[in-house]
This record gives C-alpha cells, structure tokens and sequence, in this order.
C-alpha cells in the first residue's frame, strides 16, 4: 500500500532493448500501414487495367472480318428473269443463288448430299451477297457476266479463320503418301511412320485418361472400405437387436442397403479397373492403332486436293473417312501431302471437320483476307454476329443526349442562377437544396420507373423514343449540372457583382452579363460530366423501353431506338462468341466517347481555370 | 400541327421583339430619354406574345385530343361502344389507322371508318382552330404591350420579374421530379397493397411473382413476399463493401496522408477513370469475365459454386464502388485541421499512429456518411446484379450460391411484355418504393451528418 | 435625366442645414440607422455632403464608415440581412422611395471599390459597359468618346491608347484602380463614392489616385472612405469622424485635425486608437 503511494518521477527510457524493440515495433507498423495504403492503389489500378484489358482482348476480333473474294456467274435468270433493267426488279434479285453456285462449282461433291449443301451453304452470312447486289444494281451492263465481289461470311467461319475456334497443327510428313480410294472409307500408308508422334500423344491422353480413373477408384475403393465396416457394425447390431428383440426391422433394412451398396459398389469398381487395364495395356503396346472419335483432336490429311478424318491412328498408316474427294489414289511425294491436327475436339466446337476441311480448301486457294470491319460502324444492329453493327444505337445515344442537353443545360443553369444569387435564405429554398443533394444520390432506376409511370403512361409518349429517354436522363442528371454550375457561379468573386452594380447594372445584368460568363466554363465542364453520366446509363432506359430489337437507324427523336450501353446489354446476353467480341468492341466505343468527354472536362477546367 | 405551332411560337416572338425595340427606339427624344433600353421593350412584348401562345398550348395540348377522342368514339353505335379500357385502346387504333390512312380496306367496321373519318377532319380542324386561337392571343399581347411603350415604362423591370419567374420554376423542376417520383411510386404501391397485403409483401419468405395466365390455374396469385430480395440485396451490398471499404478507404488514407502530389496527380486520375466506366460495362465483365473465373477457381477448391454467384456480382459491385467510397473519405480526411495532426507528431507519434488515433477518430463521422452513401449506391446499383446476379429468390446468405436483388426484379418485371395492370407489374413499383425510400433516408442521414461534419471543422 | 427622375421625384421633402463654408449640399442624410441583423450597426446619422468637394469619412475599422458610405447608392440592398431606416436625399430625391428605381440611382452615384475590380473584359469594354447599358451613347462614335474622354478624365488614356482591346486585368494595381475610375465616371454621375479607394495600392500609385480625386472635384461630388487620416487631410475639403456606428464629430476638414471638438477625434488622430 506505501509503494503504491509514492509518486515516482519517470524517465523515457529510449536505450535498453525493450525501448527499442518497441521502436523497432512501432515503424514495422507504420511500414505496414503505409503498404496497405499502397496495396489498396495497386488493387484498384489493377482492377482497372485487368477490366479494360479483357475488354480490349475480348474486342479485338470484332474490329476486323474475314472476307471472301469470289468469282460469280451473274446469271440473267437469278437477279432478273424478266429482262426489264429495271434497278428496283434488279434489288429484289436473287443474289445469294450465283454465289452458292460459286462455291458448290468449288466442292462438287457436296452437290450430292442434301445437308452437305446445307452446311457448305451455311458457311456464308444470311447477307452474303451484299457487295453483289449493291455492284450489280448501280451497274446493271454486270448480268450475264462473271464478277469478282467480296463475301460475307458466318461469325462462326470469321472466328475460325481468326484462329479462334480451334489450334491448328501441322505435322511434318517423311514419307510417301498412298490412298486405298479416292471416296468414303480409306486407308492412307506412309513409307514412313509420319503418324507415329500424333499416335503418341493420343496414347498419352490414355495415360492421363488412367490416371484420372484410378483417382477415382481410389476414392469409390475408400467408400467401399467404408461401406463394408458399417456393413460389418450393423450386421453385429443387428445380431445383437435379434437376441433382443427390438428394431430388427429398421436394421435389416440398413443391412440391406448396405449390402446392395456393396454390391454396386462392386461393379462399378470392376468396372473401372477393367477400363483402366485397357487404358493402361493400350498405352504399353505401343504402336498399336487407336480409334479417334468426336472427344478426341481431329487429325485431317490433305493429299492429291482431298481430305481424309481420320478415325484410326496407326503408326504409318490411318483408316478414314474422305470429306473432300480425292483426285487419285496416286502416291503422294513426302513435300505433297501433310496432316494436320485440329486441337479443339470436334465435339467442342461449332464448326465439323467437313466444315474445317472446306475452309482450309479456301483458305489455300488464297480467297480469304481479313479487313477492318466497316460494317460495325455502318449497320444497325442484327441477329447475325457477322452483320451486327453499331450504328443504330450510335444514332438513337445521339437523339438522346441531344434532347437531355437541351434539357437540363437550360433548366440546370436557369436553377442554379435562381440558387446561388436570387434565391431569399428561407425554408423554401433550403428545401430546394436538399432536395438536390438527395435527387443526385437516388437509384437511377428509380428516375426509370418515374418515366414509365409519368412519360409514358400518364402523358402517353412514345415507348422506346429517344424523346422519353431523353426526357429520364434529363431529370437524372439535373441535379449534376445544377451543383456543378452553383459551385461554378459562387467561384466568381463577388467584387464583379458589385462592379457591375455599381456602375448601375440591374442584379440580372450583372448576373447576365458578367458572372455567368465567368462561371459559363465550369458550368460547361459539370455539363460534360453530366452528359457523360447520361451516355453510360443504362437501367432507366430499360424500364422504358429502349430494349427493344431494333435494325433500323432512327429517324427521329419519336422513333423507337436504342442507345449504345443498351445495346451492348442486349448483345451480352447473346451466347454467340461472334457478339461477344462486339459486345467489347461497342463497350471500347462507349468508353473512347466516355474517354474523349471526360478529357474535353478536363482541358476546358484546365484552360479557363482562374485564379482570383 | 404541334411543330407548326411552336414554329407560329417563335415567329411572333420574333416579330414582337423586333416591333418593340422599334417602337421605343423611334420614341421622340431618342433613348436617352427611355427608362429601358429598346431591347428591354422588345423582349417585354415578345415575352407578351409568348406567354399566352404557350398557355394556350399548355391548356389545349393534352384536352383537345381528348375532346376529339371522345367525339369519334361517341359516333359509333352501341354495339361497338368499347367496354373496357382494353377495346377502348384498340378500338382508338383502328379509328386512327382510318384517320391516317394506313388502315388496310376492310379491316375495319364500317361505323368505325366513319368515326374514322370524322376523326381526322375534326383532328385537323382542332389544329388549326388551336393554331389560330394560338397567333390572335399572341398578336394581343404583342398589341397590349406595344401600346404600353413610352419614355417612362419600366420595361426592363417588368422582363425581369418574368425571367425571375423563369428561374424560379426551373428550379421548381427538381422539386417536381421528387414529387413525380414519390407519387408515381406511391400509387402503384397502393394498389398493389389493396390487392396484396403490405405485411406479406414485407415479411413474406417466398419470392414468385410468375402470375398464372389462367385464374383456375394452381397458385395463380403469384408470391411476393421479399424477404428473398431483401436478403441477396444485403448479402451483395456486405460483399461489395467488404471490397470497397477497406480498399477505398486505404487509399483515401494513402492519397490523403502520404502520397506526394505526383503520385496524386496519377492515381486520382486513375480512380476518376474507374468511377467514369458505366455499369454495364462492370456487368460485363463480371458476368463474363469473374463469374466464370470464380466458378473455375471454386471448382478446383471443390466447391460448388453456382454461376451466377452473389460473389462475382458483389466483388465486381465492390470494384465500381472504390473510387465512390475514397474520394468521398479523402474530402473528410482532408478536411481534418492540420493542427490535430501537428497535436499528434509533436508528442513523437508516427504517421500511422496519427492517424489511426487522431485523424480518423475526428473523421469517424464523415467517414460513417461517406460510407452510408456508398451502401446506398450498392443497394441501387443495376446493371451488375441485372447481368451477374440470379433471377430466383434464395434465402440464403451463402456468397456461393445465386440470389436475387430488388433491383433486378424491377427490371425482370417492368421489361418486356407486360400484363396491363398486373400484381407482377404493381410489384415492381412497391419494390421501387421500398428501395426509394430506403436509400433516401440512408441519403438524408448520411448529408446530414456530413453537413454538421463540416461545419464542425469549418 | 430628365424622364427618369420625373416618374420618380418623392412628395416628401428633405430639409437641407446650410453649413458655413461649404458649397451648398448635394447629399443630405437625416437620422440613418443600419442594421445587419440584430446588430445597430450605424446609429442615427445626419451629415451633409457639400457639392464638387470631396468629403472623407475616417474612422477605425468596423466603425460603419464605409456601411454608410454603401447608403449612398444603396449597395447595402444586396445584403438581405441589411436594414436602413431614416432619410437620405440627393437633390431633394429621397433615394430610398420604394418607387425609385435603384439602377438609375447608380448611375447617379458612381461607385469605386476598394479593391480595384475591373471586368476580365477588355478595357474600351470596361469604361463602355455603363454608358451601354443605359443607353447613353446613340452611335458606335459617341461611344468611342464617351471612352476615350472617361479614360482622359481619369488620367489613364495616354497610358492605354494602344492597347483598349487588351484585357482590364493585365494593367497594374493603380491604372486598374484609376481604370475603375474611368468606368465610374463613363456614366456621367453626379457623385463618385470611394471606398478606400487606395488601400490595396503603393504610394506612388496612391499619389496618382488622390490627384486624380483632386482634379475629379472640379465636376463631380466625392466621398471617400479612408483608413489614412495624411490622405484625408491631403484630399478632402471635409471630415466626418465615425466610431462604433456614432457619427463623432464632422467639419472641415482642417478643423478636424488641427482643432477636434471632441475627444475620440482628437484620441484617433493623435493616434491612441485605431
């Protein structure tokens, strides 16, 4: 108790080992609390540069399209039998038959099977023969003759010759090719063994195919264990239940249970070991030949200008089925002929080997060049990822903004003017104000439901138009411009007012004729921002309608459209890879307007900024 | 007829305007002796002219197609007098499919072609006469206001008691949007709750609002209790915040309290890029990009982790809200005086001791609203729960599992084809009501407290 | 003028004190009282301002000197807290008959601020902005004198010649000040309120200015609210002394400094306050 009493004076102690571990403690924490900080900064840089990357990848195949350039017999009959000249009989020709006939003339032997032509024909975009029409319509003197056009085709055949829908694999040929026939079931030798490394890998796919397997008879052989010990405990209990006479039922059941588990447990392990014994044994004979089937990488071989799939390797030789006749059944020199392995499985992909086998054909025959897709820019939007284009919901954003700018420019200023210099301090007004913070911070879907409620279904306007979405937008980024423009006029100093007044200027010409000028640039750089708000919205105009599928380009701000951030909703939903390389791409547009708005923000803050 | 109208609006606009300034210009003794300069007379009397047209305009705008309307329909004979608000609807098209001449032969009735035609005559007659009412109102006021000009008119200020009214109403329209938003959401919401109880819509645990097309149909009133919603609302918002408050507010505190202004002068740009990316485009990214990602990773952990994850959505939701969260806290951390920190160093406390016990104890508040705000956003955020997040209503807080939000039901049930007047249609308005009101009074509170914040500091 | 001050001209007469001394009274304010709020913040003033001189208002800071001065030309009108009671009349006009129009008012009584604060415009647009708006000028000419002998008047025009179209706020502290002046007098009012006209300038800048305010009396009515009692007794012909919102004492201006009646007076401009 006397100890505790004393009051001691106390001396820092900053030498001895405790005091300067304790230091030591102190600036590793201060070190760590510094690395959070700039952990948190390189998180989000690296959300962001992770997020536009996958975007800018995901766009760039959409921003070029693989083109055919073709040789087409343009026949009087097809564009137009009756021989009147006239362009308007001349568009509604059948463009689309001289081109299909072009590309049979290239695989005559799809000619013969109905869903060969089919899928030959399906190659090409339901809008291939637009470049024909449009060449032979402004120049009629074309019909009867043979004319080289661009074609279009599927988004599908556009991803493969981008090398998107499967690796393509070619391997190296040593020996003599020789052909049993030259259609349907074949058999290609080789003099030397040229299959034997693809033979391989497919017997390593075995082995990886056992491993797999074994894993899991390692785990059904653990529930086997595990199975037969309960097995075991409730056939004793059961034993036991019987000496005593009471709930024999219920354990002759589980017994039961247990015992046909057992049983299939049994099986399926059998099974498994009998598959895995084959897998295993297939891989240690080496050499031996192999079945191919759909799961497997296609091996194709291109010899005397056919094509063989193969569905038996062998080392030096394979059975296959022909998908592109060959000329002969001649030998084929080693530098003649060559294999290739497609990687994507068949079954993995949207395109057969038929297909594939078609598309090298033409590929080699050097018809195939990819050019920048003017066709994004130029069209509106499609069901067909190859026709898709932007330039529809351009036009329809476009409408909109134009109509939230006239707007909220006028209505926002006027607001903000009335606000911050004539406005009396009373109830009424701070009311005002915080019912503009409030407004800038509510859903915006909410202002969606306000427009469905009160501009469509009150006053009846026009669903989908640019109008009402112009008019939602409007009211969403009212609020912006208004604290942006009032922050803009209580930057002005209040000796230009007083200037102006006292030169005997009104309130309203100092205000008109001085302040507002000054403030005119950051009422400028809020509006921006607004508007740049505005284009990247996109819940409100959902509920409005702007979702809808829309082909044409809007004519007027009445007009159903639809407004870029929709469109690309719209396309992310569909499963096409095609329209998911638009959806990037009209996001990357989106985001260069967005990019281009902020930056002219920023340049108009930077040049007109004053220092008073 | 409304184009030519505001096309009569803005010439006689411009004639007033030009006869005004005349006027007064010619006044003898030259405009020296004019109260008001000539423009100020000429905008008086073209705003005379104006104000009237636009009156006219404002009163016979949505009356006269309804006088007209009820003209037309009011030919037919009874027994093809609409019933219903539905055969009225139709029964209007085809009798202005008549009257625009795009209505194919024979499609129509006959008493509907003659209503048809009434119609369209008295359409155009209705134009013009309101056109014509339009121009002699506007010539009045020109003529009243021209006559009123003399030396000693004040007409300066008379034009500027109308701008003055201008201003006034236009800042009146952020007002009528609030009020715009309530009613509109108010009223929809009742009728929902006069058809289905408010409680079970509250409390209720099962979430499917499929109304069957049939009423004999098996459970064809259809579930709307929210709960479900409610709960992956929250369970999304909690993971987004679990991403951005830490992140956000870390670099707040780094770019408030360490960073050099170079380092500044790059990373604020950067958040202002994250903050300017539109939603649909997180959407994207988190339905394609994350949400497969998160799947992958979960199954190769041996989870089960649906496709549409409250994960993927939250985390990408956590990502948009970032820049929100930090710049707000940088505001109320800068706002901080000096003086507390320079309390601090001088009594030998490091950097991170200063503010983890001075500066963010005096910032707790400002930091509660910034953070108020950002919950507010998650809650109302669409476009990312729209395409990332589920469509059903689990009740479940399980961030691997889908579950649905408030949001992305408003939008599933007010797009596409909807049934007129439904409870599904209803529904969505009481779920915009209830999220209305729910971030409005996290919005209140969160200003209010930053307001006294600042003031504490001021 | 003549128009304007007709529809306006008050009933009510104010009375004027002949003064010994003085020219006869352009100004003549009775029991003004000025409220910001709660706060008196000027008690019961009634002064006389002699025509074509120059009267200065000296006091402390916060004495209400330079509120009273705001009267004049009712500049207190844009505080709404601001309250004014009691008469003040120029020419016999009661300047705050709720029929005048203030804006007229202000073309009467031009107004210098203590910071000079010429428009970010050019500087022909800086002198021409007043004349414009009133409508003084007929022709695009009569503008361009009206400029050029504003800007004479205030001694800047052999300085600006050249360069009328480049920007107000590229001049120095003291042409922008006497740039001010020019725009004040452009409009050709009757009285010129100074509100430490000099007080963000140099001394040599401020010589220029207070012989400029000695030329400026020859037309104009002055009054001029300094902070320096050397420049009050250099430029003015009378004093008035405020303090605390009181109007002290006033007079002539040599009889403030040299023979105060009353104490305060004598206090601050010995020097013990202030």
């Amino acid at each position: 108790m006397t100890d505790a009493a004393v009051v001691r004076g106390r001396v820092l102690d900053l030498t001895s080992d405790t005091a300067r571990a304790h230091v030591r403690r102190r600036y590793q924490a201060e070190a760590r609390f510094r690395a959070y900080g700039i952990g948190a900064i390189l998180f989000a840089a690296l959300a962001l540069v992770v997020l536009v990357g996958d975007i800018v990848i995901k766009a760039v195949p959409a921003f070029t399209i693989a083109e055919l350039t073709m040789e087409v017999n343009v026949t009087a009959e097809a564009i137009d039998p009756t021989g009147s000249n006239d362009p308007a009989v001349i568009a509604r020709g059948d463009f689309i038959k001289p081109i299909r006939d072009s590309l049979l003339a290239m695989f005559p032997a799809a000619a013969e099977n109905r869903r060969q032509r089919q899928a030959l024909y399906g190659l090409l975009s339901s809008d291939a023969a637009m470049a024909l029409r449009d060449k032979v319509v402004a120049d009629p003197a074309l019909i009867g003759t043979r004319v080289s056009v661009p074609v279009l085709v599927s988004d599908d055949v556009d991803l493969f010759y981008k090398g998107l829908v499967t690796g393509i694999e070619e391997l190296p040929t040593r020996g003599i090719g020789s052909p049993s026939a030259t259609t349907g079931t074949v058999t290609l030798l080789s003099s030397a063994n040229d299959f034997s490394e693809e033979l391989v890998r497919v017997k390593q796919a075995l082995a990886e195919q056992a491993a797999v397997l074994r894993q899991e008879r390692e785990r059904l052989r653990d529930i086997d264990q595990t199975n037969a010990a309960d097995l075991v405990a409730a056939r004793e209990q059961l034993t036991a239940a019987r000496a005593s006479g009471a709930g024999v039922a219920a354990l002759e059941g589980a017994v039961t249970k247990y015992e046909s588990d057992e049983a299939s447990l049994k099986a399926t392990l059998d099974g498994l070991s009998a598959r895995i014994a084959d897998l295993e044994n297939r891989f240690d004979t080496a050499g031996s030949p192999e079945t191919l089937d759909a799961t497997a990488p296609s091996v194709l071989v291109e010899i005397n200008g056919g094509v063989i799939k193969a569905t038996e390797l062998g080392n030096d030789r394979i059975v296959g089925e022909v998908l592109i006749p060959l000329t002969s059944t001649d030998n084929a020199q080693p530098d003649a002929w060559r294999t290739i392995v497609l990687d994507t499985p068949e079954a993995n992909r949207k395109l057969s080997d038929q297909e594939i086998a078609w598309l090298q054909q033409i590929e080699e025959k050097g018809l195939v060049s990819e050019r920048f897709n003017f066709l994004f820019f130029t069209s509106g939007d499609s069901r067909e990822a190859e026709l898709a284009g932007i330039l529809g919901a351009l036009v329809g954003s476009a409408f909109t903004m134009l109509v939230t700018l006239i707007i909220c420019l006028p209505i926002g200023v006027a607001s903000a003017i009335y606000l911050e210099e004539f406005a009396p301090k009373n109830r009424w007004t701070e009311l005002i104000e915080v019912n503009i913070n409030n407004l800038a911070a509510v859903p915006s879907i909410v202002f969606g439901l306000l427009g469905l409620a009160v501009f469509l279904n009150f006053f009846g306007l026009p669903r989908s138009s640019p109008l009402v979405g112009g008019l939602v937008l409007a009211l969403l980024v009212l609020p912006t411009i208004i604290i942006a423009s009032r922050a803009a006029l209580k930057a002005v100093p209040p000796s230009i007012r007083e200037a102006a007044l006292g030169v005997g200027a009104s309130h309203q010409q100092a205000v008109f004729h001085h302040v507002l000028p000054l403030a005119m640039p950051g009422v400028l750089t809020g509006t921006i921002i607004g508007m740049a708000h505005a284009l990247g919205e996109t819940a409100p105009l959902l509920l409005i309608g702007m979702i809808a599928f829309i082909v044409d380009v809007p004519q007027g701000i009445t007009q159903a459209a639809t407004v870029l951030p929709v469109q690309i909703f719209l396309w992310s939903d569909l499963p096409e890879i095609g329209f998911q390389a638009k959806t990037s791409a009209a996001i990357i547009v989106l985001l260069l307007f967005l990019f281009l708005m902020n930056g002219i923000a920023i340049v108009l803050r930077k040049r007109f900024e004053r220092r008073w | 007829m409304t184009s030519f109208y505001f096309i009569a609006i803005a010439a006689m606009a411009v004639i007033a305007f030009v006869l005004g300034r005349q006027r007064a210009a010619a006044m003898p003794g030259g405009t020296r002796q004019l109260h008001s300069l000539p423009v100020y007379h000429g905008l008086f009397a073209a705003s005379a002219a104006v104000i009237p047209m636009l009156l006219i305009a404002i009163v016979l705008g949505p009356l006269l197609p309804r006088l007209v309307e009820a003209h037309a329909l009011g030919l037919l004979p009874t027994d093809l007098q609409p019933t219903d608000e539905l055969a009225k609807a139709t029964r209007l098209r085809e009798i202005l499919m008549v009257a625009d001449g795009t209505a194919p032969a024979g499609s129509v009735a006959d008493p509907v072609v003659v209503a048809g035609e009434a119609y369209g005559s008295w359409r155009s007659f209705a134009g013009w006469g309101a056109l014509v009412l339009g121009i002699v109102a506007g010539v009045a006021g020109m003529l009243l206001s021209l006559r009123t000009v003399a030396p000693g008119f004040r007409a300066r200020n008379r034009f500027e008691v109308i701008v003055k009214i201008v201003l006034i109403a236009c800042s009146a329209v952020a007002i009528l949007t609030t009020v715009g938003i309530v009613f509109s959401v108010l009223f929809e919401t009742l009728r929902f709750f006069a058809r289905y109880p408010w409680y079970d819509f509250l409390f209720g645990l099962q979430w499917s609002p499929q109304t069957a097309i049939r009423t004999d149909q098996v459970g064809q009133s259809g579930a709307f209790g929210a709960v479900p919603l409610f709960v992956g609302t929250t369970l999304i918002m909690l993971i987004a915040m679990c991403v951005a408050g830490p992140i956000g507010l870390f670099s707040a505190i780094y770019m408030a309290e360490y960073a050099s202004p170079r380092v500044r002068s790059v990373v604020k740009p950067l958040l202002e890029i994250l903050a300017g990316v539109p939603t649909v485009v997180f959407g994207f990214f988190a339905a394609l990009t994350v949400a497969p990602f998160i799947r992958q990773l979960g199954q190769s952990l041996g989870l089960d982790v649906a496709s549409e994850s409250a994960l993927a959505a939250g985390l990408v939701m956590g990502i948009m809200i970032i820049p929100f969260v930090s710049s707000l806290s940088d505001d109320v951390i800068n706002a901080v005086p000096q003086s507390l920190r320079d309390g601090s160093y001088g009594m030998g406390a490091t950097k991170s001791e200063t503010i983890k016990k001075v500066v963010l104890p005096a910032a707790l508040s400002g930091l509660v609203s910034a953070f108020m705000l950002a919950i507010s956003r998650a809650v109302g955020e669409t476009m990312i729960v729209v395409m990332a997040a589920g469509l059903t209503g689990n009740l479940t807080f399980n961030p691997l599992a889908a579950v649905t939000t408030v949001t992305v039901q408003i939008k599933t049930l007010l797009v596409g084809d909807q049934e007129f007047d439904s409870a599904k249609t209803l529904s969505a308005f009481a779920l915009g009501f209830v999220l209305f009101f729910f971030t409005l009074i996290l919005n209140v509170i969160a200003l209010k407290i930053v307001q006294r914040y600042r003031e504490q500091y001021d | 003028m003549e128009a304007m001050v007709a529809d306006a001209r008050p009933s009510a007469t104010i009375r004027s004190v002949p003064s010994e001394g003085f020219k006869p009274a352009k100004v003549i304010t009775q029991d003004v009282n000025v409220y910001y709020g709660q706060k008196h913040a000027l008690k019961h003033v009634t002064i006389d301002i002699p025509e074509r001189s120059v009267t200065a208002f000296i006091g402390p800071s916060g004495c209400g000197k330079s509120t009273f001065l705001r009267c004049f030309n009712r500049m207190n009108d844009t505080i709404s807290a601001a309250r004014v009671t009691g008469k003040i009349g120029i020419d016999g006009l009661d300047i705050y008959d709720p029929s005048l129009d203030v804006v007229q008012l202000r073309a009467r009584v031009g107004m210098v601020f203590q910071k000079p604060n010429p428009f970010p415009k050019s500087i022909y647009e800086n002198v021409a902005y007043g004349p414009r708006i009133h409508g003084i000028a007929a022709s695009k000419a009569e503008l361009d004198d009206i400029v050029a002998s504003s800007l004479r008047k205030a001694g800047l025009f052999e300085e600006v010649k050249d360069r009328l179209n480049e920007s107000g706020t590229g001049l120095s502290g003291g042409q922008q000040q006497r740039l001010c002046i020019a725009r004040a007098i452009a409009v050709g009012p009757e009285v010129i309120l100074m509100d430490e006209p000099c007080s963000a300038l140099d001394p040599i800048a401020t010589a220029k200015i207070e012989e400029l305010i000695d030329e400026l009396r020859e037309n104009f009515t002055i009054v001029i609210v300094t902070h320096s009692m050397q420049q009050a007794a250099r430029v003015s012909q009378k004093t008035a002394f405020f303090h605390l919102g009181d109007l002290v004492e006033e007079g002539p201006t040599d009889m403030i400094f040299t023979n105060p009646k009353e104490r305060r007076t004598q206090d601050y401009i010995t020097g013990r306050f202030g």
